[in-house]
C-alpha cells in the first residue's frame, strides 16, 4: 500500500518522460514496485563511475540545498549522503541534532518547519522513531529521504545491499540470501526483505527465536534458527549487529557468548559455505560477536564494497528526490 | 410543579421491555408514565420520528480535572456528554492528584453539580495514589459517593492487591474496574503486536498482555465472590475469557469502546497518533469478536474511554505520543452506524449497553423509564446523517479518529432530572 501522500508538491511525479519515478520522497522500499527498485539500481549504476571519482563532479544539483538531519548517531550514512550530494554539485548543510532545538524541547515538526523556511530542496532524515520521515512529508514541501527510522526502514541501505549483490552476482533473482541476527529491531533487515523479495531472491532470516518476528512468513520470508544448517546453501549472507539500544525489557538472549556461538560467522563456519558466498554487513561491526575479524576482512567479505556502492545509490536517490527524470543529465527539473 | 410530555416518539426502554410509539410524561424530574395516554403538560416535546430512551450512561470517561484542565474539565466533559446524548458519565480517578480520597470524590461530584449538565459520578482509585501498592480508603470513598473502584490507566498488577480489592469492595457492593494489562508483556509497546507492527517497526503490545490479566482476574473474582468489571476489552481471547467466566457463574462484566468495534491496526500505517490508544487497535477478527460479544451478551457495556489530550501533546512521533482518543460526541453515531444499521445488534440491545447495563454495574438507580425513575432521557434521530467535525466539539480536546466521518444517528436533546437540554445550539 503506497503511503506517500499525494498532497505535497514533492509527491508529484517529476517529468512526463517514461519511465518515471512514483514520488520524490523515499520513505521505504516496501511501498516501491519491483520496477522502481530496478530503475533506482540502474540510476545508481549510471552514477557508479562518478561516485568513485574525486576529480569529476556533476552539476545536476547545482544551486540545490540538501540538508541532513540526523536525530540519531551515524557515521557512514551521513558522510555518504553528504558526499553524494556534493558529487552532484549540491550545497549541503548538516543539521546536527545534538546542537539543535530538538534537545531543547522543540518538536520534530517545528524544527522541520524552521529548516523548511530556509528553502531547502531535499531533507535527509534519520530518526529513532519509526514513521518520523513520513510525518515530515506532511509538514514540509521539500522531498524527504529516509536515512533510517527506528526499526522501520533504511531504504538506501536496502538498495545498496541489492546493488552490491548485483555487482558481484550479476543477478538477484533465484539467489538464496539470508539475513542473520537481530531481525526484530532492524530497519536494515526490513528494507532488505522488501527489496530482495520483490527482486525475486529466496530470502531467509536467521537468529534467536526471540529476535525473529514470525509475521515475516506472511511475506514469503523463510525462517531458520540454525545457521549451521542454513549456511551451506546460501549465495549471500548478511550479518546484522544486535541493536542493544532498542532492547528495553529483559535481555532477549542469555549472553553474547552464547549468541556468538550460535549465530556468529567465524572462519570454521564459513568453511562450510559455498566458495563464492558473499559476506555482507551494514556496519557498524561488532567484531567477535556476529562476525569474526578474519571473516570481516577475508576474501568473501564485500563489506567495503557496500560502503562504496552506498555513494552511487544515494546519488541516484538524490537525483530522484530533486525531481529529475530517470537518467536525465540536464540541470533542469 | 413542572410537567413535560415527550410526544409520539419511538420509546425504547429495554429494562421495561418497551419498544414502540408512546408518550413519556415527566413531572418534577421523575418519570410518571410511558404509554398511549397524553396527559396535559406545561411543555411538550414533539418526538415524532425520533427515538426516546433512558438517558445514556458512559461509565468510562477521563475528565482530567484536577490536573490537566487544559485538556478537559468536569464542566467541558459534561458539555461533551450532553452533546453526545449522554446524561450520566462515570469519571475515572487518574487525575493529578489521583482521586483516591473521600474529599476528592466529593470534589468531582461538586464540580459536576456546578456544571449543571450531565450527572457526574466519581470512580475512586483502588490503591493509594494509584500506585498499586496498598488499598485506598474505599469505604470512605463509598460514603462520599464513589460508584466503583479502579486504577484505570494502569492495571492492578499485584495479584494479592487485586484479591484484596475484590474482597473489600464487595463489602460495599461495588465493582472493581480493571484496566486489564500485564505490564511486563506490555513492555514499551505502542501498538498491537502483529503483522502491521512488524512492518512499521513499531514496538508491539501482544494480545496476551490483556488476555492473561483477564484470565487471572476471573479466577480471583471466582475465589473472592467480588464483582470484576473488565474495562475496554479488545481481543478475541479477552472475549473468550469473559464468556467462559460468565458461563462458570463468576461475577464478571465487560465493556468495549466504539473504536474497538470500528477500527483495526491497519490505521496505524499512517503513523498518525490519533490512532494510538490503550488497549491498541487490534485485528479484523478481534473487531468481529467485539461485535459477537455484544450480540451474545458477553460484553455488557459500550463505553468510549474518552481520553482527552492536548493537540501539541498528541502531535508527536507515534511512539512518543500519549495513548488515548476522545469519544463522547461520536459514540451514539458510531453505535447506530456500525452496529444497529448493519443489523449486528438491535436498537434495543444497543440502548441496553448504554443505559440499564452500566446502571446495574455501577449500582445506579438509572437506565430506565419506569414510573418513579429519575427523568433522565435521551432523544435522538436514528436516521439523521451528519458529518463529524472535531473542531466543533464541546470537549476541550480534538484527538478524535473519526473526524470527517459521515455517521447516521444523531442526538437531538436530553432530559437530565427532568430538565430539557438540547444536544446542539439552535442555528
Amino acid at each position: 500500500m503506497p503511503r506517500t501522500r499525494a498532497t505535497t508538491p514533492a509527491s508529484k511525479p517529476a517529468a512526463s518522460s517514461s519511465p518515471a519515478w512514483s514520488s520524490r520522497h523515499l520513505l521505504g522500499l516496501q511501498e516501491l514496485s519491483a520496477d522502481e527498485i530496478r530503475l533506482l539500481l540502474k540510476q545508481a549504476a549510471a552514477y557508479r563511475e562518478l561516485a568513485t571519482s574525486n576529480s569529476r563532479k556533476s552539476a545536476l544539483l547545482k544551486g540545490r540545498l540538501v540538508v541532513t538531519m540526523f536525530v540519531e548517531p551515524s557515521t557512514r550514512t551521513k558522510v555518504s549522503f553528504n558526499l553524494a550530494a556534493r558529487r552532484l554539485g549540491a550545497d549541503t548543510l548538516d543539521f546536527a541534532a545534538g546542537s539543535s532545538s530538538l534537545s531543547k524541547g522543540e518538536t520534530l515538526v517545528d524544527t522541520a518547519l524552521n529548516i523548511e523556511a530556509m528553502a531547502i530542496d531535499v531533507l535527509v532524515v534519520r530518526h529513532p522513531s519509526s514513521g518520523a520521515p513520513e510525518l515530515l512529508t506532511r509538514q514540509v514541501k521539500s522531498a524527504v529521504v529516509n536515512a533510517g527510522d527506528g526499526a522501520h526502514e533504511h531504504p538506501t541501505q536496502g538498495l545498496l545491499d541489492a546493488d552490491t549483490i548485483l555487482q558481484h552476482k550479476g543477478k538477484i533473482e533465484g539467489l538464496r540470501v539470508a539475513i542473520v541476527g537481530d531481525i526484530l529491531h532492524s530497519r536494515v533487515a526490513r528494507s532488505n526483505v522488501w527489496a530482495l523479495t520483490k527482486l525475486g531472491a529466496e530470502v531467509w532470516v536467521c537468529g534467536p527465536a526471540t529476535l525473529i518476528p514470525d509475521e515475516l512468513r506472511d511475506f514469503g520470508v523463510k525462517i531458520s534458527y540454525d545457521l549451521d544448517a542454513l549456511l551451506p546453501s546460501l549465495d549471500v549472507v548478511n550479518m546484522l549487529r544486535i541493536q542493544h539500544e532498542r532492547i528495553k525489557g529483559p535481555p532477549m538472549f542469555p549472553s553474547i557468548r552464547e549468541y556468538a556461538r550460535l549465530f556468529g560467522l567465524n572462519a570454521a563456519r564459513l568453511h562450510t559455505a559455498k566458495k563464492d558466498i558473499l559476506v555482507m554487513h551494514p556496519g557498524p561491526l561488532n567484531r567477535g560477536v556476529e562476525i569474526t575479524p578474519e571473516v570481516a576482512d577475508g576474501p568473501r567479505s564485500v563489506i567495503l564494497d557496500q560502503v562504496s556502492n552506498g555513494l552511487a545509490v544515494r546519488m541516484a536517490v538524490l537525483h530522484r528526490a530533486a525531481g529529475f527524470a530517470p537518467f536525465s543529465t540536464e540541470g533542469k527539473a | 410543579m413542572t410537567t413535560l410530555l415527550i410526544k409520539g416518539g419511538h420509546v425504547v426502554d429495554p429494562a421495561c421491555g418497551v419498544d414502540g410509539i408512546a408518550n413519556v410524561f415527566v413531572r418534577d424530574g421523575k418519570i410518571v408514565s410511558v404509554g398511549e395516554k397524553a396527559p396535559k403538560a406545561a411543555e411538550t416535546f414533539d418526538a415524532r420520528g425520533l427515538v426516546v430512551c433512558p438517558g445514556l450512561i458512559d461509565m468510562h470517561v477521563h475528565l482530567r480535572e484536577p490536573g490537566k484542565e487544559e485538556e478537559e474539565t468536569i464542566a467541558s466533559g459534561s458539555a461533551a456528554a450532553i452533546a453526545g446524548g449522554f446524561t450520566s458519565v462515570a469519571a475515572m480517578p487518574n487525575t493529578e492528584p489521583a482521586c483516591d480520597s473521600e474529599a476528592q470524590v466529593e470534589f468531582t461530584i461538586l464540580q459536576g453539580r456546578r456544571a449543571g449538565l450531565a450527572n457526574v459520578y466519581p470512580i475512586g482509585a483502588v490503591s493509594k495514589g494509584r500506585k498499586g501498592e496498598e488499598l485506598a480508603e474505599i469505604g470512605q470513598m463509598f460514603r462520599g459517593g464513589a460508584v466503583a473502584f479502579s486504577d484505570d490507566g494502569t492495571p492492578i498488577h499485584n495479584a494479592a492487591l487485586m484479591r484484596l480489592a475484590l474482597e473489600y469492595s464487595a463489602m460495599f457492593d461495588r465493582c472493581v474496574i480493571q484496566h486489564s494489562e500485564d505490564p511486563n508483556l506490555f513492555g514499551c509497546g505502542c501498538m498491537h503486536e502483529g503483522k502491521v507492527s512488524m512492518e512499521l517497526g513499531l514496538e508491539g503490545i501482544p494480545a496476551a498482555a490483556e488476555e492473561s490479566m483477564i484470565a487471572r482476574d476471573v479466577i480471583l473474582a471466582k475465589m473472592t465472590g467480588g464483582h470484576l468489571h473488565a474495562a475496554h476489552i479488545s481481543t478475541r481471547g479477552s472475549a473468550a475469557q469473559v464468556r467462559a467466566g460468565k458461563a462458570a457463574g463468576v461475577r464478571v462484566t465487560a465493556e468495549v469502546t466504539p473504536h474497538h468495534f470500528t477500527l483495526t491496526d491497519d490505521r496505524v500505517r499512517s503513523y498518525d497518533s490519533v490512532y494510538k490508544m490503550n488497549p491498541p487497535l487490534r485485528e479484523g477478527p478481534d473487531v468481529q469478536a467485539m461485535i459477537e460479544g455484544l450480540r451474545d451478551g458477553t460484553i455488557d457495556v459500550i463505553a468510549c474511554d474518552h481520553a482527552p489530550h492536548a493537540t501539541e501533546e498528541k502531535e508527536l512521533e507515534f511512539n512518543e505520543a500519549p495513548f488515548g482518543v476522545i469519544g463522547l460526541e461520536t459514540t451514539l453515531g458510531l453505535v447506530m452506524t456500525f452496529l444497529v444499521e448493519p443489523g449486528h445488534i438491535t436498537l434495543s440491545k444497543a440502548i441496553e449497553t448504554m443505559s440499564i447495563n452500566p446502571a446495574r454495574i455501577l449500582r445506579l438507580a438509572k437506565g430506565t423509564l419506569a414510573p418513579g425513575a429519575d427523568a433522565d432521557v435521551t432523544i435522538f434521530d436514528p436516521r439523521k446523517t451528519w458529518t463529524v467535525d472535531a473542531a466543533a466539539f464541546k470537549s476541550r480536546s480534538r484527538n478524535c479518529p473519526f473526524d470527517g466521518w459521515k455517521l447516521r444517528g444523531r442526538p437531538e436533546a436530553v432530559l437530565v432530572g427532568g430538565k430539557l437540554l438540547p444536544c446542539r445550539e439552535a442555528r
